[in-house]
Formats: structure tokens, C-alpha cells, sequence
């Protein structure tokens, strides 16, 4: 287990570098920079900005001064907003994006699980046609589309909570944001629990527990739900990084000051160093959370370590 | 001379039966499917919708009375009017909804075509590569689609886009250079298992080369799976699109998108409900119909899954 784990660990880390080369190499090749503004700056301005962020250098030694600097954990300046470096921006922007993120990943996982289970042990009966309808809303309608759907009817029309913006402290303004970010997942939960209930309650052994004489909760409790999670666990991993980059629409779209709002003003100013510095971390989260749910997977299965 | 176990008789009779074309005929795996394709309500429901809203997205600009960027001044932010011809009312600057929901509608189906066309043929060609030579070769490009999968898909798109200039060509290509690798990771594990079957052997007995092996051999015998997941895969392209189109990344005015017209009509749907209306049930109708043909497909093509 442990030589599996530090195998898996090891490899990770070429992927890792390799896939910070093309993110950098993508940005720097291609046409615009940071510096052109409707108005052209005098050359030599422009001369001496470029010299302080070293975009005057050959590309390839720009490359190795980011690498060096990213090393030592410092993700560079912005190139736009002065004196702001790229690493106080996340600081700023993440944790928010963070809390969104697993606030809508909890509530969603627990409401997944508990719907899929209730409408496997009802099948075919209205709450298995109930959950059938709220996951294919989930599914289909886009994200966006859903939020602003919420925002007139919840924000406007009803005026139960604030349609957008950001109070700091007020849960009110995370209802709909939330919400908006926590159905698909939800949806996608619920439908993998409600199939591999359904699947697991058809068994030989929930059979046995039955007719030895346990009553259907105790079935439940002891023997189908344990078994059927394993599908759902698998999908954790993935969710999680889905939910994290799905939380970045959402920010721009209800206006809440997350790091996704930084991130799309950034790209369209061509900043460098947050895009950059923000796809990385982005890229570091999705490779850890695929690493943790290898390694669980190899925990829960012998056969995987030795593949 | 007659076997004892009567076959001879059997065997006898069909091909006398075949002779004269009253033997009941065999069916092949195609029509099989294509029945219990249509024995499914939802999913035949769903072709038809959709290849209305296609046809319709299509021929229905020339029966419109309006043009999608035409303005008509006495008309401005107006509800539907059917005596002027504007059968979905008209936004800001008086231009035709109805014109302007066609002309979005035939955008999003055509990125979504093309980027499904580019994203399956890239992602079956290299996973059946991959999976037909397997070992080094095997492991370096699955390494490589392991990493494009650590890169945080929408933003690479809003990189792409954003850097490269609002080219619609780029978008499709942007898009569909992502989805690929889903497809990529199928078609690799199904080569993996149809490389070890008899034909394969037998074509290689024969002296194919492993070209000729993968397109006339191996590729024919994958299009189950394909076929399923590109189906799934035009709704995903579809709301990428759209997303992109809603944050301003998308096609450029005149010219317009489904998500740019949910864009311009989210903000101002309290006073003007038809400018969000139209585009978002268009949209929606799409997606709900792409899903039940490819959930229809799979359980077609693939029964064991069911």
C-alpha cells in the first residue's frame, strides 16, 4: 500500500510540471499582451515595464524564472492591477470560492444520497417519478440559465432572498448562488445512489436478510447501504473539482467576490500571472483530489496496487 | 441418404423455404437496434423534435418577414405583435426575436456539430491507436490525456478564446479540442478488448498492416459506444457554448447564440419575460431532447446495459 502510494504520489509530479509548461507556453504564445491598452503607451514606458516583469527576455529563460519562482511558492505579480501579487489575489478570492464550493458539495452530497436512497426503495412510486423530475432539471438546464430562472423568481419576484451581489457574513446571499451550484450535483449523486441501491437491493444477500426475519430499516441500515456507495464515492473526486470550477461561473454571474470573478477580468486583460497563476492552482487541486481518490480506491481495493 | 437426428430434412426444407422466400429473414445487430429504438416513445418523440427544431432553424429564416439584425424603428422592446410579423416580439434595438432566436438556435447547432465531429474524430483515432499498439506507446499517450484532464477545462476554453480572439472556427475547435478525451478513454478500452478477438488475429495472419487493422477492423466494431457517447456529448458542447456565449466570449453581434440571447434576456426578463422566454425554451427543448435520444441509443446499442 505504502510503495503504491508513493508510486502514484511520484508520478503525479511530471504531470504536474508538464502541465504547467503548456499552460505557460499556451499564454505566452499567443498574440496580445498585458500592456495593450486602447491608448499606446510611450515606447519607452512600455520598454521598462517590460523589463521589470522580464517579458523582454527569451521565452524559454521567462519560463525557467517562473519555474524557480513557482518553487519557492510565489506565483509572480499582476501585470495589471499594481502592486498586487498574484498570490494575495487568491488569498483574497479562494477561500471564498472554497467555501462556496463545499458548503453547495455537502449539502448536495446529503441530498443526493438521501433522495437516490428514498426513490430506490420506492421504485416506481411518486417519489421515484418526483426525483426523476428534479435530476433531469438539474442535468439539462445550464447553469446560468438556472440562476438566472432563480434570481427573477426567488429574487425578484418573491424577493425571498438578495438576486446577487455580496453582504459579508449574510448566509441570505449564498442561498440562490448555492442552490444554483448544488442541483446538478445533487442530481448526478442521486442518480448513481438510486442505481446501485436499486442493484444492491436485487441481491442474493439482501434476500438472506430478509428472510431470516430483519425488518426492511434494519436491511437498509446494515447491509444495502454500505455496498451502495462505493459508485458514489468514486465520484466524489470529480464532483468536487466540478463543483470548484462551476463555482467560477457562478461568482460572475451573481457577483460575488470569488476568485472567478478575477479570473475572466484577468483573461480578457491578458494578465499573465493571475490566469496563469489561478489555472495552476486549479490544476494542483484536480491533481490532488485524483490522487486521494486513487489512493482510496486502492485502500477499499487490493487488486488495484498491483496493476 | 437421411441422418438418424432428421437435420438433414431440416436444413433441407430451409433452403427450400429461402429458394421460394417464405423463410422468416435474419436480422442484423442494425435493425435490432433501430426496433427497440422505435419501440421507445421518448427517445422517437425526441428525434422528432429535434429534427424539426433543426429543419426549422434552418429553412425557417427565409419565411420570417425580418432579418436577425434588421431594426425595425417603430417597434422597439415590443411584446409579440402578429399584425407586424413580430411573432416574438422585438429587444432593445428593435430587432425580431423570432429572427433572432432561428439564427442563434442554427449557431449553437452548428458548433455543437462541428466541435462533436472534431472531438470524435480525434478521440477515436488516437484511443484506437493507443489501445492497438498498447504498451509504451499506450502508456505515453494516456499519460498525455491524464494531463489534459488535470487542466481545468472551462477556463482553458476562456483562455483559448480570450487570447486567440473571438473567432466562431476557434470555438468550435477550442471546444471540441476538449471534449475529445472522454472519447479517447472509451475507445481505448473497448480497442483493448476487440484487439485480442479472432478476426483481428486472422487480419493480421493475413499481413494488414496495423493501419488497415485499426480503420477496417477495429474502428467498423466501435461504433456502438461512439455513437452513444457523441450523443452525449452535443449537449455538454451545447452548454459550453452557450456558457461562453453568456460571458460575452462567444460569436460576435450581429450575430448572435442561444446563451447570448439568455445573457441579454436574464437581466431584463421581469419587464420583458419574451426575450429570456424564447431562447431558454429553445435551449432547454434541445437538451431535453439530445438527452433522450442518447439514453434511447445506449439502451439500443447496448441491451446488456439496461
Amino acid at each position: 500500500m505504502l510503495g503504491y502510494a508513493l508510486r502514484r504520489v511520484l508520478s503525479a509530479i511530471p504531470i504536474a510540471l508538464i502541465a504547467v509548461s503548456v499552460c505557460f507556453f499556451i499564454l505566452r504564445l499567443a498574440p496580445g499582451g498585458p500592456f495593450d491598452g486602447e491608448r499606446a503607451l510611450p515606447p519607452l514606458v512600455l520598454a521598462n515595464l517590460r523589463a521589470h516583469y522580464s517579458l523582454d527576455q527569451p521565452l524559454v529563460v521567462q519560463y525557467f524564472i517562473y519555474i524557480w519562482r513557482l518553487l519557492h511558492g510565489d506565483l509572480g505579480p499582476s501585470m495589471v492591477i499594481e502592486g498586487f501579487s498574484v498570490s494575495r489575489l487568491i488569498a483574497i478570492g479562494f477561500p471564498f470560492t472554497l467555501t462556496l464550493a463545499l458548503t453547495a458539495f455537502v449539502i448536495a452530497t446529503a441530498i443526493g444520497l438521501l433522495a437516490g436512497m428514498v426513490a430506490a426503495v420506492n421504485q416506481n412510486k411518486w417519489p421515484d417519478y418526483v426525483l426523476v423530475l428534479a435530476v433531469m432539471i438539474g442535468v439539462i438546464i445550464p447553469n446560468f440559465l438556472m440562476a438566472a430562472l432563480l434570481q427573477l423568481w426567488f429574487g425578484v419576484h418573491l424577493g425571498w432572498f438578495p438576486a446577487g451581489g455580496w453582504v459579508t457574513g449574510s448566509w441570505m446571499h449564498l442561498v440562490l448562488p448555492v442552490t444554483v451550484l448544488a442541483w446538478p450535483h445533487a442530481a448526478r449523486i442521486s442518480r448513481l445512489m438510486r442505481g446501485s441501491m436499486i442493484e444492491i437491493l436485487g441481491t442474493n444477500y439482501v434476500r438472506t436478510a430478509r428472510s431470516k426475519g430483519l425488518g426492511e430499516r434494519l436491511v437498509l441500515a446494515r447491509h444495502a447501504i454500505k455496498p451502495a456507495l462505493i459508485p458514489v464515492v468514486s465520484y466524489l473526486g470529480p464532483g468536487l473539482s466540478y463543483l470548484l470550477t462551476g463555482s467560477l461561473a457562478v461568482e460572475q454571474i451573481f457577483g460575488l467576490p470569488g476568485i472567478g470573478k478575477y479570473f475572466v477580468t484577468a483573461a480578457l486583460n491578458r494578465d499573465y500571472g493571475i490566469v496563469l497563476g489561478t489555472t495552476i492552482l486549479y490544476m494542483f487541486i484536480i491533481l490532488a483530489l485524483n490522487l486521494i481518490v486513487d489512493l482510496v480506491y486502492a485502500w477499499l481495493d487490493p487488486k488495484v496496487r498491483y496493476r | 441418404m437421411a441422418g438418424i437426428t432428421g437435420k438433414d430434412a431440416v436444413l433441407t426444407d430451409y433452403a427450400n423455404r429461402l429458394a421460394t422466400l417464405e423463410a422468416p429473414k435474419g436480422r442484423s445487430l442494425t435493425q435490432d437496434a433501430l426496433r427497440r429504438l422505435s419501440n421507445n416513445k421518448a427517445a422517437v418523440v425526441s428525434i422528432v423534435v429535434l429534427a424539426l427544431i433543426v429543419i426549422i432553424a434552418f429553412v425557417g429564416p427565409y419565411f420570417v418577414p425580418w432579418t436577425y439584425s434588421q431594426v425595425d424603428w417603430t417597434a422597439i422592446r415590443k411584446p409579440p405583435d402578429f399584425d407586424k410579423g413580430h411573432f416574438f416580439g422585438t429587444d432593445q434595438n428593435g430587432r425580431d426575436m423570432l429572427a433572432r432566436v432561428l439564427q442563434g438556435t442554427q449557431m449553437s447547432l452548428i458548433v455543437a456539430g462541428v466541435a462533436t465531429v472534431v472531438s470524435v474524430a480525434i478521440g477515436v483515432v488516437y484511443g484506437a491507436v493507443a489501445g492497438y499498439f498498447g504498451g509504451r506507446v499506450d502508456a505515453v499517450m494516456m499519460r498525455i490525456v491524464d494531463i489534459m484532464y488535470a487542466l481545468p477545462y472551462i477556463l482553458f476554453v476562456i483562455i483559448l478564446v480570450v487570447m486567440f480572439g473571438r473567432n466562431p472556427v476557434l470555438l468550435f475547435v477550442g471546444i471540441g479540442a476538449i471534449e475529445w478525451l472522454t472519447m479517447a478513454r472509451i475507445v481505448r478500452g473497448q480497442t483493448l478488448t476487440l484487439k485480442e478477438k479472432e478476426f483481428v488475429e486472422a487480419a493480421r495472419a493475413g499481413g494488414a498492416k496495423p493501419w488497415t487493422i485499426i480503420t477496417r477492423h477495429i474502428v467498423p466494431n466501435l461504433t456502438g459506444p461512439v455513437v452513444i457517447y457523441a450523443t452525449l456529448t452535443v449537449p455538454e458542447i451545447i452548454i459550453a457554448e452557450s456558457f461562453l456565449s453568456y460571458l460575452g466570449l462567444g460569436v460576435q453581434e450581429p450575430q448572435t447564440s442561444l446563451g447570448t440571447l439568455i445573457s441579454f434576456g436574464a437581466p431584463v426578463a421581469e419587464v420583458l419575460p419574451w426575450m429570456l422566454m424564447a431562447p431558454a425554451g429553445v435551449l432547454i427543448t434541445m437538451l431535453l431532447c439530445l438527452t433522450y435520444i442518447g439514453d434511447g441509443l445506449r439502451d439500443a446499442l447496448d441491451p446488456k446495459d439496461r
